[in-house]
C-alpha cells in the first residue's frame, strides 16, 4: 500500500519533493512534523508529506472561518461607530464575543426548506458557495512560505474558482421557490459574469508586467524598493487598474453600492431569503471570507502582498504586514458600505460595460507600451516618470470633479 | 399530410415569456408599513403596480360618530402617527371652526396655547420631515442617515416627553387650547435643539442629498408634474415638488401663522445634477427645505415673546351648532383635511378625514408604469406615505 502512495504522489506532486524548496506552508509543516514526531519520520518522504499537507487543509479549514467571525464582529463595530452608536457591547468583554454568540443561536435555529422548492440543489448551494470562498484561500500567499499551493496558474485559478460561487448563488435562488430570491439569483448573476470582466482585464494589466501567473511570482516583483515597487505604484496603468480592480472586487462580492442582489429595501434578503440556520450561516459567513479574499488579491497584486513598505527593511512586511493591509481593504469595504446608497439595476451595468471595461482595455493598452518603452524594469526614474504622471492625474481628475460638485446645489438653495 | 421538417421543432423553441407578479408586501421592509403593491414586472421593469391598501384600516370614521368632540383627538393620533400633533391640531382647528359658526358658543383661543400649537406642531414637522429622509436614504439603499435621523428625531420626541408626556401619540392639542403648559426650562431646550440642529441639516445635504449615486438613483425619476399633482389631489411637499409654492400655512394662514417670516420650500429645475421639477429628488428636497423654514419659525417664537396667561379656552361643553364644514390645514405630508357634520349634540355625525397620503399612494400606479423595482421603492419613499393616514 504505501510504496504504491508514494509513487501517486510523487507523480502528482513532484515539485513539492525537492530539498530545500520551502515555498510552501506543507513543506514547513512536514519539516516540523519530521524533526519533532519520530514515527513520521521513520515513514517514507512521500507519506510524511501527505500528512503534512492533510495538517495543512484542517490548519487553514480551522482558521479561515475564523476571519469572518473576526470581520463580522469588525463590521458591526465599524458601522456603529459610522452611525454614532456603540454596536454590539453584552457579549464578552466590549461585545467581542457577539458573533460566537450569534452563531451558536444560528445552529439551534430550524432548518427550514420551503416545501415547494428543490430540496437537493436547495441543500447543496450553501456548500457550493462556501467551498468556493474558502478555495480561493489556496492560492493566496500570506507569507513567503505561509501558502497552501504555489500554482503556476495561482491567479488564474483564483478566478475561475471564484466564479463558480455564481452558479451557487442561482441555484439557491432557484431552489427557493421563492420570486425574491430568483429576481436576486438572476440579478446576481448578471453582476457577477459583468464584473468578471473588468476584474479580468486588470488582473491582466499586472501578469503583463511581471510576466507570471504565479502569486508568489507577482509578490516578489514587488521587493526592493519598499512601497515605490509596489505594482499599484509601478505604472500609471496599473493605478488606475488598482481603482478598477477594486471598484469589480466591490461589486463582485455584492457589497454596497452594488448590493443589489441582496437589496434589503428591494428584495429584502436576495437569494438567501428563503434560508435560516446554519445554512445562512453559511451564506454569510462565505459573504465574509469572499470579503477578506478579495481584499488580500488585491493587496498581493497591487500592495505589495507580504514585502515590507520600506526600502532594504522587513518593516511592516511578512505575514502581519499582508494582513494589516488587507484588513485596510477590508475597512474601506465597510466605509463604503455604510456611507454611500446603492445603484439601480441598470446603472450598475452601465457602470461596468460602459466605463469599467473601456477603461480596462484602454489600461491594457498602456501597459502594453510601458512594458514595450520600459522593458519591465524597477528602476527608480522610470518609477519616478510614473508617480509623476499619477499625481499629475490626480491632480487634473480633482480639477475636473471639484468643478463638477462645485455646481451641485448649495444646501437650501431651493428655499431661499 | 407532409411530415413537418426536423428543423421546424428547433425553431419553434422560442423562450417562454410571461409576466411575473410578485407581491410586495404587506410585509416588506420598505412599504412604510403594511402597503401590498401587486407588481407585474418584466424582468426588472414593472409594468404595472397595483397598490392594495386597508390592511390598517382601524374604521376612525366610524369611531367618531360614536364619540364625543374630544374623545376623537386620540384617534387623530393614530393616523398620521410620525406627526400626531398636527393631525390633533387639524382636528381641533375644524371642531373650532365649526364653534365659530355660532356666535353664542365662539370662544377665542389664548395667545399662549396658539404659540404652543405652532411651536409644537413645526417640531413634529420637523421630526416627520426627519423620518423621512432617514427612511427614503435606507430605501435608496444608505443606512447611516437613518440612524442619524433617528439621533436628531429622539431629541424632538424628549421635548414632546417633557411637555405631554407621550412619545407618539401626543393627544396634545384639545379643543380651545392645549392640554399642558410648558415645562419649566422647556423654551432653553427647545432652543439648545434647534442650535444644535440647524447645521445638521447641511450635513445631510453633503451626506445625501447631493451624493452622486442618490442624484442617480433619484433625479429625472418618476416625474409628477403640477398638473398630474393637482388632477390626482396631490397637496404639501409632493406637490411643492413639482414647483408650485401653495403651503396653506402662507395661502389660507391659519392660528398665526401669518405673524411669522417664512418662505414655502418648493422644487426647482437644476440642469447641473439632472433635477427635473417634480422628480423624487425635488420632491425630497422639499422636505429638506421645509425643515429649514421650520427652524425659523421656531426661532421667530423663541426670539418673540410668548404671552403669559391660560393655555385653554374657557368653554363648558364642545357642542357645536347643527351644520357641517371641511376644514384644511398643513400637516407635514399635505392637506390634512376634516369634514365634520353636527346636528348640535356632542357627538358628530359623520366625520370625514381627507388624508394626504391616500391621493399621493393613488398616483403611484401611474408614476411606477414601466419603471424598475428599484424606482417603486425611490417612489414610494419619495412621496413619504404613512399607511395609518391612508387606512385610517
Amino acid at each position: 500500500m504505501l510504496p504504491v502512495l508514494q509513487q501517486l504522489i510523487q507523480d502528482t506532486f513532484p515539485e513539492f519533493l525537492v530539498q530545500g524548496n520551502n515555498e510552501n506552508l506543507s513543506l514547513l509543516v512536514l519539516e516540523f512534523l519530521r524533526s519533532h514526531v519520530p514515527f513520521l519520520a521513520s515513514l517514507p518522504l512521500s507519506v510524511s508529506h501527505l500528512i503534512a499537507m492533510l495538517a495543512v487543509c484542517v490548519i487553514f479549514v480551522a482558521v479561515v472561518p475564523l476571519l469572518p467571525l473576526f470581520l463580522v464582529l469588525a463590521e458591526r463595530k465599524v458601522s456603529a461607530h459610522i452611525q454614532d452608536r456603540v454596536g454590539p457591547m453584552r457579549v464578552g468583554p466590549h461585545g467581542t464575543l457577539q458573533t460566537l454568540a450569534d452563531g451558536v443561536k444560528l445552529i439551534f435555529k430550524e432548518d427550514h426548506i420551503p416545501r415547494q422548492g428543490d430540496k437537493i440543489l436547495f441543500v447543496v448551494a450553501p456548500y457550493i458557495i462556501f467551498a468556493c470562498s474558502f478555495a480561493v484561500f489556496a492560492a493566496i500567499p500570506f507569507g513567503k512560505s505561509i501558502l497552501v499551493s504555489n500554482l503556476n496558474i495561482g491567479i488564474f485559478y483564483i478566478m475561475a474558482i471564484s466564479s463558480v460561487v455564481v452558479i451557487g448563488v442561482i441555484m439557491a435562488g432557484w431552489a427557493s421557490n421563492s420570486k425574491w430570491s430568483l429576481l436576486g439569483a438572476l440579478r446576481s448573476a448578471a453582476q457577477i459574469v459583468s464584473y468578471e470582466i473588468p476584474i479580468g482585464l486588470s488582473i491582466l494589466a499586472v501578469v503583463m508586467l511581471v510576466e507570471s501567473l504565479k502569486m508568489q511570482e507577482i509578490v516578489m516583483n514587488q521587493g526592493g524598493l519598499g512601497v515605490l515597487s509596489w505594482i499599484v505604484f509601478r505604472t500609471p496603468f496599473t493605478f488606475i487598474a488598482f481603482f478598477v480592480f477594486f471598484i469589480s472586487a466591490i461589486a463582485e462580492v455584492n457589497r454596497t453600492p452594488f448590493d443589489l442582489p441582496e437589496a434589503e429595501s428591494e428584495l429584502v434578503a436576495g437569494f438567501h431569503t428563503e434560508y435560516s440556520g446554519m445554512r445562512f450561516a453559511l451564506f454569510f459567513i462565505a459573504e465574509y471570507a469572499n470579503m477578506f479574499a478579495v481584499s488580500a488579491i488585491a493587496a498581493t497584486l497591487f500592495l505589495g502582498g507580504w514585502k515590507g513598505i520600506l526600502p532594504g527593511y522587513d518593516f511592516l512586511g511578512g505575514t502581519p504586514g499582508f494582513v494589516i493591509k488587507t484588513l485596510l481593504l477590508v475597512f474601506v469595504m465597510m466605509w463604503i458600505r455604510w456611507t454611500l446608497p446603492r445603484l439601480r439595476v441598470d446603472q450598475l451595468m452601465n457602470l461596468c460595460w460602459k466605463y469599467l471595461i473601456p477603461i480596462s482595455f484602454f489600461n491594457i493598452l498602456g501597459i502594453g507600451i510601458w512594458v514595450l518603452i520600459f522593458q519591465n524594469d524597477k528602476h527608480p526614474a522610470y518609477i519616478g516618470i510614473s508617480l509623476l504622471i499619477i499625481i499629475l492625474g490626480i491632480f487634473g481628475a480633482y480639477l475636473v470633479l471639484g468643478k463638477r460638485s462645485s455646481q451641485s446645489p448649495a444646501p437650501g438653495a431651493s428655499s431661499a | 399530410m407532409a411530415a413537418p421538417k426536423p428543423e421546424s421543432k428547433f425553431i419553434e423553441l422560442k423562450p417562454f415569456t410571461d409576466e411575473m407578479v410578485v407581491n410586495m408586501g404587506p410585509q416588506h421592509p420598505s412599504t412604510h408599513g403594511v402597503l401590498r403593491l401587486e407588481l407585474k414586472l418584466d424582468g426588472e421593469v414593472v409594468r404595472e403596480a397595483i397598490p392594495h391598501i386597508g390592511y390598517l384600516h382601524r374604521c376612525f370614521e366610524k369611531h367618531s360618530e360614536n364619540l364625543s368632540y374630544p374623545q376623537i383627538i386620540p384617534f387623530t393620533d393614530r393616523m398620521d402617527y410620525i406627526a400626531a400633533m398636527n393631525q390633533n391640531w387639524g382636528f381641533c382647528l375644524a371642531v373650532e371652526k365649526l364653534m365659530a359658526a355660532d356666535e353664542k358658543k365662539a370662544f377665542e383661543i389664548p395667545e399662549r396655547a396658539e404659540y404652543l400649537r405652532v411651536l409644537i406642531c413645526e417640531l413634529n414637522r420637523i421630526g416627520s420631515h426627519l423620518l423621512s429622509f432617514g427612511t427614503y436614504g435606507m430605501d435608496i439603499g444608505a443606512f447611516t442617515p437613518f440612524l442619524y435621523a433617528f439621533r436628531d428625531r429622539e431629541k424632538i420626541l424628549l421635548l414632546f416627553e417633557k411637555i405631554c408626556g407621550a412619545r407618539l401619540t401626543y393627544n396634545y392639542v384639545r379643543i380651545g387650547g392645549v392640554s399642558r403648559d410648558m415645562p419649566p426650562k422647556f423654551l432653553d431646550e427647545v432652543k439648545e435643539f434647534i442650535d444644535y440642529f440647524e447645521p445638521k441639516i447641511d450635513e445631510y445635504n453633503s451626506l445625501l442629498t447631493n451624493n452622486e449615486i442618490f442624484l442617480e438613483r433619484t433625479t429625472g425619476v418618476a416625474v409628477m408634474d403640477t398638473a398630474m399633482s393637482i388632477n390626482y389631489g396631490i397637496t404639501g411637499p409632493n406637490l411643492r415638488g413639482a414647483g408650485s409654492q401653495w403651503d396653506l400655512r402662507k395661502d389660507e394662514p391659519y392660528s398665526i401663522y401669518d405673524r411669522f417670516d417664512f418662505d414655502v420650500a418648493y422644487g426647482k429645475e437644476i440642469p447641473e445634477i439632472g433635477a427635473v421639477l417634480g422628480d423624487c429628488w425635488n420632491r425630497y428636497k422639499v422636505r429638506m427645505d421645509e425643515m429649514k423654514q421650520s427652524v425659523r419659525i421656531i426661532r421667530q417664537i423663541l426670539e418673540g415673546d410668548i404671552p403669559d396667561g391660560p393655555i385653554m379656552a374657557e368653554l363648558k361643553a364642545v357642542r357645536p351648532p347643527k351644520g357641517e364644514l371641511f376644514f384644511r390645514s398643513e400637516a407635514p405630508r399635505g392637506e390634512l383635511g376634516f369634514y365634520i357634520v353636527s346636528d348640535g349634540t356632542p357627538k358628530p355625525v359623520r366625520v370625514r378625514a381627507k388624508s394626504p397620503c391616500f391621493t399621493a399612494l393613488s398616483a403611484l400606479q401611474e408614476l411606477s408604469r414601466g419603471l424598475m423595482v428599484a424606482d417603486i421603492i425611490a417612489i414610494i419613499g419619495s412621496i413619504d406615505i404613512v399607511m395609518g393616514e391612508v387606512d385610517r
